[in-house]
């Protein structure tokens, strides 16, 4: 099945929720409103000819520039995306799913964006999801267990946001 | 040597110097004893595991090496949590010590040389080692961490089941000698090896295996260290314990491995009868002579604590090459293993004995004391041993430089 | 036990016991390095296992941002520290394919021999942590042993004995001195009947598979649910091995090897090398699985040292210019994942054109191996948990990174 033939099913079957594919990119990759994520990777899981089985991983991207001259210049609108690398164990195939998210929920500074979680579809999903949402802060809803894994319950901030500033201070311990 | 002191001394007094001095020389059996075996140990592992092991504390060997850590150990502070039982915690070291400690009162070093001669000396011995088991229990319960708790949980399942098989093993060789005592079961041994209980029949030869991993167990050594599996319990009983209590807890094993060891020796390996009956040969044990019987003594002192010495570094070998049990094989290890073939041995070596009541090598039974089961005093016994002696075809025989090169490789 | 008093039946029949929670770590033997359980326990049994993870959490990804892919290497290096090489060859490759730079044949080689030569030192320490974790001391030692050749190998090619920083992106730092490929030929020939030691030791002892054989058994399904790869997924039955199932730009670098991916199909394992028999209480998917798998993966690996080999001294030519250290990258991201000794470790390279990344971003393959230590641990005896925590062989610098 090639890209596009995949991309025209995928497209039949959920419509609007698949905004953007890009094929051309060096590993193609399709976009998928939040909306729609949920229904499509168990599409994508269960479906016997695609069987996208294995989550690798979920990363988010901080497309932001917080140095204003040079955000001018920087190409991109501010946001924040969610990539799923799926693969398949029984087919051997690959296929990114991306996900656009505001950098804030409603454009108020702490007010997480929020994307669903897929841990009902993969268990792996679990602890990816909470790391994105402890280094990048991302709400997953319906998450069963949203904290954070890597840094301490009563960290403030989301490390590999771009803005992110360290703290000067942490229980005593110096920051900066 | 009490007896001998009176001559000089008021009884009391006499009585007291004597269990002075046997208590001082058991106390230096013990530390010297663990000096050793912990240096013996790292040896050992060392070798085993392709390394050189202590090289430097001492000379070439490393000898001095656990009296280094030895000072070290005093040195650091005596720490005690704060959630411990204060009490019980200090003194569960102690506890340990003193019943590994107190087993050697009743164990002979060689024909007589026992600080106690009990008429029931391995009733004695199993018994307080059994009470070695409290020491940790208090320790872990004390120390009011978790993993002291499991290692003192596990440590209170594993010595109490372990027991069982290993009481049946030891009745055997009592069974075949006929006394508890283990003066009178090293003299019955006298002779070539094959006098030895080990060889008296087939079940003896069984039970002396099941007897060795049950004694294993019985003093925590690894595949059975389960009360202080430092991968799963950190260390166990003696996680919280520091510095100088904690090597008591060192010491208290080590010299329990010696004191199963010894036994071993004592009930299946004729004590401190060689392989060979050399001091027949040079005519020593049968001497009127005490000198004479002095040094024969001596001989027999190295040649068991040989065989002791044997026996512990046979369990650093096991140790220090085969994976830790859980728990559950450990008690099955015992109840479904030791337990029925200990009771297979026993049963097996009582019609053994009944049906042939010298043993398996029957035309050596000379070296058999036999007419004399019942000694009451370390006279009769001399007197039998002698006696024996001089009815003996091989005894002042063969007393020659033969004789003597043999001595250096007993 | 959560027991209702009011129950009578309970005060009869039953003691009330109750559970208790025991920390398992961060400073504790078995959990290879700082990693934290959370057992809650009724006497022996584990009721459940918690991992709770973050104390070597040093941001790398964060790091990655700031640097260029170049720089990030020793970083790395630092994550799964007992695999260095393959992690600088992930990063490379992500890289390489974020810049689509083709290698020429000599480099291909040299990085199959030494990411090959570094999966043996990573399961010898694997293999031996386990038998530590099982209670013997010695194996451990004896890996360590032919580690250290390995090792004083590394050294002689890049300097370092850890952190390698060795493969980078475009080839390698340097080339193999005069000599080392003799050497590398003689320790494998040394490394050939220590193998059977192992064997003997652990493999086959009958301690050890008690202890391993149908311990913390995990299905095929749950395996690739909770993401777990490498021997882990392998171990499961699943046949998946990125060296031969991976995407073109990796799986090129093994063209022409000859190798079997280890996994048990119909009951055998791959017959190219002589191998213990399977005990009968092992089932698949247990930790006996898991570390058998490793077990044959370095002998498929010493297969795959010898090969490269001879490839790489028939190679004439470069072994590969590394890229300027402030090369410009492409607009674009690329995700490439390799095979590393602990499964697929995936990077992840957003560029906005600038010699510095956006984003750079480490899957972890322990980290998804760990998660499913839950699941694993429920019902198991607290001796279990180290089995099967060290079964996983996680790293934690890895995980956290």
């Amino acid at each position: 099945m090639s890209g596009h033939e995949f991309v025209d099913r995928l497209k039949k079957q959920f419509g609007d929720a698949i905004t953007t594919v890009n094929l051309e990119a060096i590993d193609p990759w399709i976009e998928v409103k939040p909306e729609g994520l949920l229904a499509l990777c168990r599409y994508l899981r269960d479906e016997p000819d695609l069987r996208f089985n294995m989550l690798n991983c979920i990363s988010g991207v901080d497309y932001f520039e917080p140095d204003e001259k040079k955000a001018a210049k920087a190409g991109f609108e501010p946001h924040i995306e969610v990539v799923y690398h799926l693969s398949s164990i029984v087919h051997k195939t690959t296929l990114v799913l991306k996900v656009m998210l505001p950098r804030w929920k409603d454009d108020q500074p702490g007010n997480l964006p929020e994307v669903p979680s897929v841990s009902s579809i993969w268990s792996t999903a679990d602890w990816h999801e909470r790391e994105t949402f402890d280094l990048m802060g991302v709400h997953f809803s319906d998450h069963p267990d949203l904290r954070r894994i890597l840094c301490p319950e009563d960290w403030v901030g989301h490390a590999l946001r771009k803005d992110y500033e360290m703290p000067l201070e942490y229980h005593g311990i110096r920051g900066r | 040597m009490a007896e001998y002191l009176q001559q000089y001394l008021p009884q009391s007094l006499a009585y007291l110097t004597a269990a002075l001095v046997h208590a001082v020389l058991i106390l230096v059996v013990v530390a010297l004893g663990t000096l050793i075996f912990i240096w013996l140990e790292r040896k050992v592992s060392g070798r085993i595991q392709d390394r050189l092991g202590p090289t430097r504390v001492g000379g070439k060997f490393g000898w001095l090496q656990t009296l280094a850590d030895g000072l070290k150990l005093i040195t650091k502070e005596d720490l005690r949590p704060a959630s411990a039982d204060s009490m019980l915690f200090l003194i569960a070291p102690y506890v340990s010590l003193c019943a590994s400690y107190v087993a050697y009162i009743a164990l002979p070093f060689a024909d007589g040389w026992v600080a106690i001669h009990l008429n029931v000396a391995v009733f004695f011995i199993v018994a307080v080692l059994g009470l070695e088991v409290f020491g940790v229990m208090l320790a872990g319960y004390a120390s009011g961490s978790k993993w002291s708790l499991f290692g003192a949980m596990r440590e209170a399942a594993q010595v109490v089941s372990y027991e069982v098989p290993l009481g049946i093993c030891v009745v055997v060789p009592v069974l075949i000698a006929g006394t508890m005592d283990l003066v009178a079961i090293g003299q019955m041994q006298a002779g070539w090896f094959f006098n030895w209980f080990l060889f008296h029949d087939p079940f003896t030869f069984i039970v002396f295996w099941v007897y060795f991993t049950c004694a294993t167990a019985s003093v925590n050594r690894a595949p059975f260290d389960l009360a202080e599996a430092e991968s799963e319990l950190v260390a166990g009983f003696h996680t919280e314990y520091s510095g100088v209590r904690w090597s008591i807890f060192f010491m208290a094993e080590y010299s329990s491995m010696v004191v199963v060891s010894a036994l071993a020796a004592i009930l299946f390996f004729g004590g401190w009868n060689g392989p060979l009956p050399i001091t027949h040969w040079l005519g020593l044990a049968d001497s009127a002579n005490p000198l004479a019987h002095y040094v024969a003594n001596l001989l027999g002192l190295i040649n068991f604590l040989g065989k002791a010495i044997a026996g512990v570094t046979f369990m650093m070998w096991v140790r220090w090459t085969l994976p830790r049990l859980r728990i559950d094989q450990v008690m099955a290890t015992c109840l479904k293993y030791c337990t029925p073939i200990a009771a297979f041995g026993f049963a097996g070596a009582v019609i053994w004995t009944f049906l042939f009541p010298g043993g398996l090598v029957i035309p050596n039974k000379d070296w058999v004391v036999q007419e004399e089961y019942q000694l009451d005093e370390p006279q009769a016994q001399s007197a039998a041993s002698t006696s024996a002696a001089s009815t003996s075809p091989l005894a002042h025989a063969d007393s020659g430089l033969h004789a003597e090169e043999h001595h250096g490789t007993d | 036990m959560a027991t209702q008093t009011d129950d009578p039946r309970i005060i009869e029949f039953d003691v009330r016991t109750d559970e208790m929670l025991v920390n398992m770590g961060p400073q504790h033997p078995s959990t290879h390095g700082v990693l934290r359980l959370v057992l809650r326990t009724d006497g022996e049994i584990v009721s459940e296992a918690t991992p709770h993870i973050g104390y070597l959490h040093r941001c790398a990804e964060k790091i990655g941002e700031n640097l260029t892919p170049r720089q990030w290497i020793p970083y790395t290096d630092r994550m799964d520290y007992l695999a260095g090489m393959n992690m600088n060859l992930g990063w490379s490759l992500a890289v390489e394919k974020l810049m689509n730079l083709e290698l020429p044949e000599k480099a291909r080689h040299l990085r199959v021999l030494i990411a090959e030569m570094n999966r043996i030192a990573s399961h010898l320490v694997g293999m031996g942590a386990y038998g530590l974790d099982l209670g013997t001391f010695s194996p451990f030692l004896y890996a360590f042993r032919e580690r250290e050749k390995i090792l004083d190998l590394f050294e002689e090619v890049c300097g370092a004995r850890l952190t390698y920083s060795y493969i980078t992106v475009g080839g390698a730092t340097a080339d193999l001195p005069p000599g080392w490929l003799q050497k590398c030929e003689a320790f494998l020939d040394q490394l050939r009947p220590v193998i059977d030691e192992y064997h003997a030791l652990l493999t086959t002892n009958a301690i050890f598979v008690r202890r391993t054989a149908g311990i913390g058994v995990l299905s095929a399904e749950k395996a690739i649910d909770y993401g777990c790869t490498g021997p882990v997924l392998r171990g499961s039955g699943v046949d998946y091995d990125l060296r031969r199932d991976g995407e073109q730009r990796y799986t090129e670098m093994y063209d022409g090897y000859a190798f079997e991916v280890i996994v048990e199909r119909d009951g055998h394992y791959p017959k190219d090398h002589d191998y213990p028999p399977v005990p009968k209480t092992a089932v698949l998917g247990d930790c006996w699985h898991r570390f058998y798998v490793r077990m044959l993966e370095v002998m498929q690996a010493m297969d795959l040292v010898r090969q490269a080999i001879d490839r790489y001294s028939m190679c004439s030519g470069d072994w590969g210019t590394p890229v300027k250290l402030t090369e410009k990258l492409p607009k674009g991201d690329a995700y490439m994942e390799t095979e590393c000794p602990r499964g697929q470790m995936g990077f992840y390279i957003v560029s906005n054109g600038g010699s510095i990344p956006l984003r750079a971003r480490a899957r972890s393959s322990s980290f998804c191996n760990l998660s499913v230590t839950y699941d694993l641990c429920r019902g198991c005896l607290i001796a279990d948990v180290p089995a099967i925590v060290g079964s996983l062989d996680i790293v934690m610098g890895e995980i956290d990174r």
